[in-house]
């Protein structure tokens, strides 16, 4: 049995109504707070590296920072406490770099029962993949974008 | 049988129950009344998918030992799961000689193995069917929604997969009290929700569907059982499912009504948000407490209606919404 | 070592960016994966543009550590290629760009995943 349209509108509306509320307030101070305290983590590990190796240039303690950043949520995620952070921060730990490295952790340790290659390898990028894609093809258009640019200039 | 519903001439004893709970289960209100617990949802197994079995095997064992009957007494098992191809009941009925129907419904799937066991054993087909069914939570959030370490909320809609297995045995040579007196068959039915965390909307509509067709056909109201119990609606879902009711005149509030999402967690204290949910909902809660109090006699006529939401992890991403199914199963002390 | 100032600055960037994730997490539906794109594509945009500079000189890592910041190294990557290379650059220049992000993610994801397994919930 199925409604038609109208009835499916009327239906939907209902069950928005009837809905739990969500706590906005808790669940944005959260993200806030830990958006925030990653980043200066972030910040940390930056001018720890600058201290101990002046003479790497900005874009390398930027690289470096990012692995660090994306080891240390590995071993999190890896020993089980990264999901739980995630429940309490929500976007707080979705938005950093961190989301993107859990996403792929997470997936590959999912399936490393069905084999490495089949099972941990093939579902790595399950999450991230469209990051990845969207990402790469966003930064050749803007490249080509400037090219194309550059032609008339 | 009179429009969707069976009316048994020979009413089928439940004559035996068993239950395995998981261990968030097990810490749950209903605790003391499953007759197992396991504390480690991963059994020992390699994998959960391979717990869910081992599970279901020993949920299997157990009953057979507790009524004293060996696998060659059972006529045939209706089973099944949550898993893909319903391996689970597969693999676990590659350890027994016993006749097999794999079946599912999703999380209806208890409901529709009592009506068909029930169906044969009241026609003289079979005398003795074992009714069972598995979930699984780690299994079952692989499967249908996201990686166990991924680090996202869940939305205050969702529903917590319970972990168990368990078993009915009916019976035409063991008699109990306890029988199946009639069955409503459901139909599917889908009133457009496409959220595939919010299950009990989803489903309230078939489960209002089923109720409604299953009072109309036996010619009762809704004060005529003691308790009428859906599977696994959730908070939201019953909310729905009163309102749903309520526009086609019956008033849930006069009756006795809960849903066994609801009493197996303690939804403020074991974060399950909605409540619990899956194949064994309803069956973990039927065969452990609900049991109990018909053997007790403080619940004399009980109508179980286990809902299932038919939704495949392709169907959602395809933006299909989620048709749903119920089954009425009325269950009296005689 | 940056001052308290600085680190206060990181802290508010960092911390209103992931709130408006959380906004969109709260009044949509969307999930994990959406919400990454999103956020990338925001910073490829913004880098684009060259607004991203400023964000970043303020909010230092509070611009680079969340994925807009992995958007906007590709996004300058693919313009700097572009320049240095021509049209070649468009391709190369964001990859490269963004190799520690993704080989890293990469490598250590495999590694870790070997050694770890998924838990009860």
């Amino acid at each position: 049995m199925k409604l038609d349209d109208k009835g499916k509108k009327a239906y939907l509306k209902m069950v928005k109504d009837e809905m739990p509320p969500t706590k906005h307030l808790a669940t944005m101070s959260k993200a806030f707070i830990l958006g925030g305290t990653i980043c200066c983590i972030g910040q940390a590990i930056s001018d720890l590296l600058h201290l101990a190796m002046p003479t790497l240039s900005e874009k390398d303690i930027g690289s470096y920072t990012i692995l660090i950043i994306i080891a240390i949520t590995g071993l999190l995620t890896g020993i089980g406490v990264y999901d739980k952070i995630g429940n309490w921060g929500g976007a707080g730990s979705i938005v950093p770099i961190t989301g993107f490295a859990n996403s792929i952790v997470s997936s590959s340790i999912e399936r490393k029962r069905e084999g490495v290659i089949l099972g941990l390898c093939s579902n790595m990028f399950s999450v991230a993949g469209p990051v990845i894609v969207i990402g790469i093809t966003s930064s050749v258009i803007v490249g080509l974008i400037y090219w194309i640019i550059g032609l008339f200039a | 049988m009179k429009n969707h519903t069976i009316i048994f001439d020979n009413p089928v004893s439940i004559s035996a129950t068993t239950t395995i709970a998981g261990p968030k289960e097990g810490e749950g209100p209903l605790h003391k009344y499953f007759h197992n617990i396991i504390k480690d949802d991963l059994l020992g197994q390699k994998s959960y998918e391979l717990a869910e079995i081992k599970m279901h095997i020993y949920a299997i064992r157990n009953l057979l030992n507790n009524a004293h009957l060996t696998q060659e007494d059972i006529d045939c098992i209706f089973s099944g799961d949550l898993l893909d191809e319903i391996i689970g009941s597969n693999y676990t009925m590659r350890e027994y000689d016993i006749p097999f129907f794999g079946l599912y419904n999703a999380c209806a799937t208890f409901g529709e193995a009592l009506i068909m066991g029930a169906t044969m054993i009241s026609n003289g087909v079979m005398e003795r069917v074992i009714c069972s069914t598995t979930s699984h939570f780690s299994t079952a959030e692989r499967q249908y929604r996201n990686p166990l370490e991924l680090g996202s909320q869940r939305p205050p809609v969702a529903q917590w997969t319970v972990t168990g297995a368990g078993c009915s045995l009916l019976s035409s040579k063991e008699n109990s009290k306890i029988k199946i007196t009639s069955a409503t068959i459901g139909r599917v039915v889908d009133y457009g929700v496409t959220d595939a965390n919010n299950m009990g909307s989803a489903m309230a509509p078939a489960a209002m569907d089923t109720i409604i067709t299953h009072l109309k056909d036996t010619n009762r109201d809704l004060d005529y059982y003691d308790l009428i119990l859906t599977g696994d609606l959730g908070q939201a879902g019953v909310r729905m499912l009163t309102k749903l009711m309520k526009e086609k005149n019956y008033d849930l509030n006069i009756t006795n009504y809960d849903d066994c999402g609801v009493l197996i967690f303690n939804t403020e204290f074991q974060k399950t948000e909605q409540g619990g949910s899956g194949a064994a909902c309803s069956n973990l809660v039927f065969n452990s407490y609900i049991y109990k109090q018909l053997k007790l006699g403080k619940l004399k006529k009980v109508l179980l209606v286990p809902t299932g939401a038919l939704v495949s992890k392709i169907s959602s991403l395809q933006g299909e919404s989620i048709p749903a199914i119920a089954h009425a199963i009325a269950i009296e002390v005689m | 070592m940056s001052s308290i100032l600085t680190y206060l600055q990181v802290f508010v960037v960092g911390a209103l960016i992931c709130t408006f994730g959380q906004v969109l997490i709260n009044f949509t539906k969307l999930t994990t994966a959406r919400i990454l794109v999103i956020f990338l594509l925001i910073g490829v945009f913004l880098e684009a543009i060259g607004v991203f500079d400023i964000i970043k000189e303020f909010g230092k890592a509070g611009a680079t550590i969340p994925i807009v910041g992995f958007g906007s190294t590709l996004a300058k990557g693919a313009i700097e290629g572009v320049k240095e290379r021509g049209l070649i650059g468009a391709i190369v220049g964001g990859v490269e760009a963004s190799g520690a992000g993704l080989g890293g993610a990469i490598v250590i994801g495999f590694v870790v995943s070997l050694f770890s397994k998924s838990k009860t919930k």
